[in-house]
């Protein structure tokens, strides 16, 4: 173990930022990070142990104990269940003989629940060992259970268990355009990094991870900055359940996508760039990487890129399975080495982010649609969409419909002429934008996307009439208790008390004023939380409050009260212990009971 | 004359990299707050400090002071708000003052009682968090922790040591201390250190000196938190 251990700090030059990297190799191998390896790695890294300690707890991918050593995850996204997965996981614990959360007594498996792995319009689907499985099903689990029982390694595995499909059903201004590698670097050289800037302000082109910020202004407050060093990141830590869409344009665009970062960093004086890509697409990093040799061999990154004397370079960055990196002050945090938690604000990241100074941060369809508008033009963008949303938006359709995967749209498409293209019938709603969006009731469908009405990163879950609101509810409101960083009172303790408090409504526990306390915590924990994940968490449950006030209040008891502790169910290891299931050993607490 | 912020329809000055509790607390204006100490890099974590800036909900610990900022602190919305944030501290660990040493000298219990709550409102979480006593002159009782940090903090500040870090994600963060074991006695931790005496509630307690003080005669139990908090602060200012 010394020597490995020893040689992975030394690949990574013994930088604390390369934390997450090193204990992502320590996990593939032993399964866990063993106490040891801490040990060692805190000597080799001059940091406290603790520091590693709380990294490792931090993230989902990393254990503390043994996995097993095929270590199975299986997606909890709503659409995983919409097509089966509960059964599908309980199908997994008889054939392989482990229980969901533990590992096998041989060792050799364990199974459990993670968070949406982003194929949403391939599922049910899962990870072993960080791979990712698709459209899993009781075939498929036979056959991984027999690879697992065999100890097949996983490169002989057959590749159609691993196959990611792109799926694009519709394509518009950004998917059908074709960009040869450097043109836009050539352009912005051409026309100099001032001029292609006004270009992309007078584009319009806002943020397309969900919330809108002008690109330009960003790009701009970062280039101000007094601090020459500065850094260009792209967030791919695409882990909104629902959202698939970065994971196709890295698959069949990134060469766009690290051009559009290469003209911010032209724009921006930045030398250095990361891909944040996360964890559960470890599928696409070698293909990524392959790409950016490749650009580096055609002298697009590196120094002195086209002889023009720009430097400019890019590493990507796995992350480790935490939602909250998304967040772009988390996931410097985590590009830094640290647990993903939000920084406070401000000072915002364009002028202290990646190790203090000035950084952008961009979604990975922002830096797609930046190559595409230093080539095209301004107008070619800017002609498209409304006027406060210009351009084509990516999303990502999953659910009830017969052609899930990618659509591209002029933004004002309205939510009727997507179901139609997507082949969608008898449907109840549409989460738009994920659990941290809206949820919209089949009343609503001439309403348009765009940042003036309906606002995404790119999430539309479209649920059928034979679908139960409540079990999205529940879904989402579990994903978000499960995700919270745990830095602030009111979403740390808030998530979890509206996990509570739905699950005490939808299992039919709930009274009166039950709701009225569920509003209560939902505003709560809404104005008081530290960030984006914390203020949209019980968006869930606020959407569809208001729109079916009766489907919640039809799950409450006739009573004014339900005391929060079952009595009865107290008394069962006692029942148990004396042998007695009679009356008298039964306790009635309220009246509804006792009659 | 200096910049000034108003704060209830209050003026108050402030100075260029002052936050807005600083500016506060320097003018005689309590803000609860349990994770901040003024000597100490602000935290922002617990959100009891939260204040209404121009119409928006910031933390004052950490939101700079600014030019013509209309602060609103005392407002029914924010007290009630204010003392929900607390049951939420209070629900989530198991704070049982009657049975707690702190009690009367406790952060927690103080600002409860100024915020006048007057019982949990929210279902309990009865965690099941451990207790290390294996220090020969200070324990840690992880039921009462809220994860505040300012064990951390004084840890490194105050001390240059690195005794506690906080672990964990979500509902299960919890205190970690810098030895193999786990436990406190194999850190480097002395009774002395100031990491030792800052814990707001009772998580982290001296050996041997309970009670010393009797119940009746502690801090908050003739003064209420918020003077405690800001003849404090003027001490500090003082010296």
């Amino acid at each position: 173990m010394r020597q490995l251990i020893q040689c992975i700090a030394e690949n990574d030059h013994y930088e604390v930022r390369h934390l997450l990297k090193m204990l992502r190799q320590i996990q593939a191998h032993y399964h866990y990070i063993p106490e040891a390896a801490i040990d060692q790695l805190s000597g080799l890294l001059k940091i406290h142990r603790t520091q590693i300690t709380s990294v490792i707890e931090f993230y989902s991918f990393f254990h503390l104990s043994p996995r097993g050593q095929y270590e199975l995850l299986i997606s909890d996204s709503i659409t995983d269940h919409m097509l089966g997965k509960q059964s599908l996981l309980e199908y997994m614990t008889i054939k392989l003989n482990v229980a969901v959360g533990a590992v096998r007594q041989d060792g050799l498996v364990s199974l459990d629940n993670t968070s949406c792995t982003g194929m949403c319009d391939q599922g049910p689907a899962g990870l072993v060992n960080g791979h990712a499985l698709t459209r899993l099903d009781k075939k498929g689990i036979d056959q991984i259970t027999a690879l697992i029982n065999q100890q097949k390694p996983l490169e002989e595995w057959p590749p159609e268990l691993f196959q990611v499909d792109d799926n694009i059903y519709k394509s518009g201004l950004l998917l059908n355009q074709q960009i040869d590698q450097g043109a836009g670097i050539r352009l912005v050289l051409q026309r100099g990094a001032k001029e292609t800037l006004q270009e992309i302000d007078k584009s319009g082109l806002r943020g397309r991870g969900g919330a809108g910020f002008k690109t330009a202004t960003k790009w701009k407050f970062c280039s101000e900055e007094h601090q020459m060093e500065r850094y260009v990141v792209c967030n791919a830590d695409e882990g909104e359940p629902g959202t698939f869409k970065d994971r196709v344009l890295l698959n069949s665009y990134s060469d766009q996508v690290f051009e559009g970062m290469t003209v911010c960093a032209a724009i921006i004086g930045a030398q250095k760039g990361f891909l944040y890509l996360r964890g559960e697409y470890l599928h696409l990093y070698d293909k990524l990487e392959n790409i950016l040799v490749q650009r580096r061999q055609n002298g697009l990154l590196g120094n002195n890129i086209l002889n023009a004397g720009l430097s400019f370079d890019i590493e990507i960055c796995l992350g480790a399975g935490a939602y909250i990196c998304g967040e772009e002050s988390a996931l410097i945090e985590s590009l830094e080495g640290k647990a993903g938690i939000p920084r406070n604000r401000p000072p915002y990241p364009v002028t202290q982010g990646y190790l203090g100074k000035p950084t952008v941060v961009n979604n990975v369809e922002t830096f797609m649609a930046a190559a595409g508008i230093t080539i095209n033009g301004c107008d070619w963008f800017a002609d498209i969409g409304t006027e406060k949303s210009k351009g084509t938006k990516i999303l990502s359709i999953s659910g009830d419909c017969p052609r899930p995967g990618i659509y591209e749209y002029p933004f004002g498409v309205t939510v009727k002429d997507i179901l139609t293209d997507c082949g969608a019938t008898d449907v109840l709603g549409i989460q738009v934008g994920g659990p941290s969006g809206t949820f919209i009731s089949n009343e609503e469908f001439d309403r348009k996307l765009a940042f003036e009405d309906l606002a995404t990163g790119g999430s539309f879950i479209i649920f059928n009439t034979s679908r139960n609101i409540l079990d999205m509810v529940s879904n989402f409101t579990h994903f978000f208790a499960h995700e919270s960083c745990g830095f602030c009172t009111p979403c740390r303790v808030g998530t979890s008390l509206l996990k509570k408090q739905v699950d005490k409504i939808v299992e039919g526990h709930g009274s009166a004023g039950d709701i009225v306390a569920l509003e209560e915590l939902c505003q709560l924990v809404k104005n008081y939380s530290h960030c984006g994940l914390g203020q949209t968490a019980a968006n869930p449950i606020l959407t569809t409050l208001q729109r079916y006030p009766d489907l919640y209040h039809s799950h409450l008891k006739e009573i004014s009260f339900e005391p929060g502790f079952d009595l009865d169910g107290a008394l069962e290891t006692a029942r148990r212990m004396a042998n007695r299931d009679d009356a008298g050993a039964h306790l009635a607490q309220t009246e509804s009971e006792h009659e | 004359m200096s910049k000034t912020i108003t704060i209830d329809g209050k003026t108050i000055p402030f100075e260029d990299g002052q936050t807005i509790m600083d500016a506060a607390m320097a003018a005689d204006v309590y803000i609860p707050h349990l994770c901040h100490q003024p000597e100490y890099t602000p935290h922002g974590s617990c959100k009891l400090c939260t204040v209404k800036v121009n119409g928006r909900n910031c933390s004052a610990c950490t939101f700079p002071a600014m030019e013509g900022q209309e602060v609103l602190s005392e407002t029914k919305e924010l007290i009630d708000d204010r003392k929900k944030v607390t049951q939420m501290l209070f629900v989530e660990g198991n704070h049982f003052c009657p049975s707690c040493e702190k009690t009367g000298n406790c952060q927690l219990q103080g600002v409860a009682y100024h915020l006048n709550m007057l019982d949990n409102h929210f279902p309990l979480f009865y965690p099941d968090r451990a207790v290390d006593a294996s220090h020969p002159e200070v324990m840690i009782d992880h039921n009462r922790c809220i994860f505040c940090t300012l064990c951390v903090r004084a840890s490194q500040q105050t001390d240059g040591k690195d005794v506690f870090a906080i672990s964990g994600r979500g509902i299960n963060k919890h205190l970690i201390v810098n030895a193999q074991s786990g436990l406190l006695k194999d850190t480097d931790l002395d009774v002395n250190d100031q990491a030792a005496h800052v814990c707001p509630t009772g998580a982290i307690l001296i050996k041997r000196t309970g009670y010393q003080v009797p119940i009746g005669e502690r801090i908050y139990d003739h003064q209420q938190i918020d003077q405690v908090s800001l003849a404090k602060e003027h001490l500090n200012h003082g010296e």
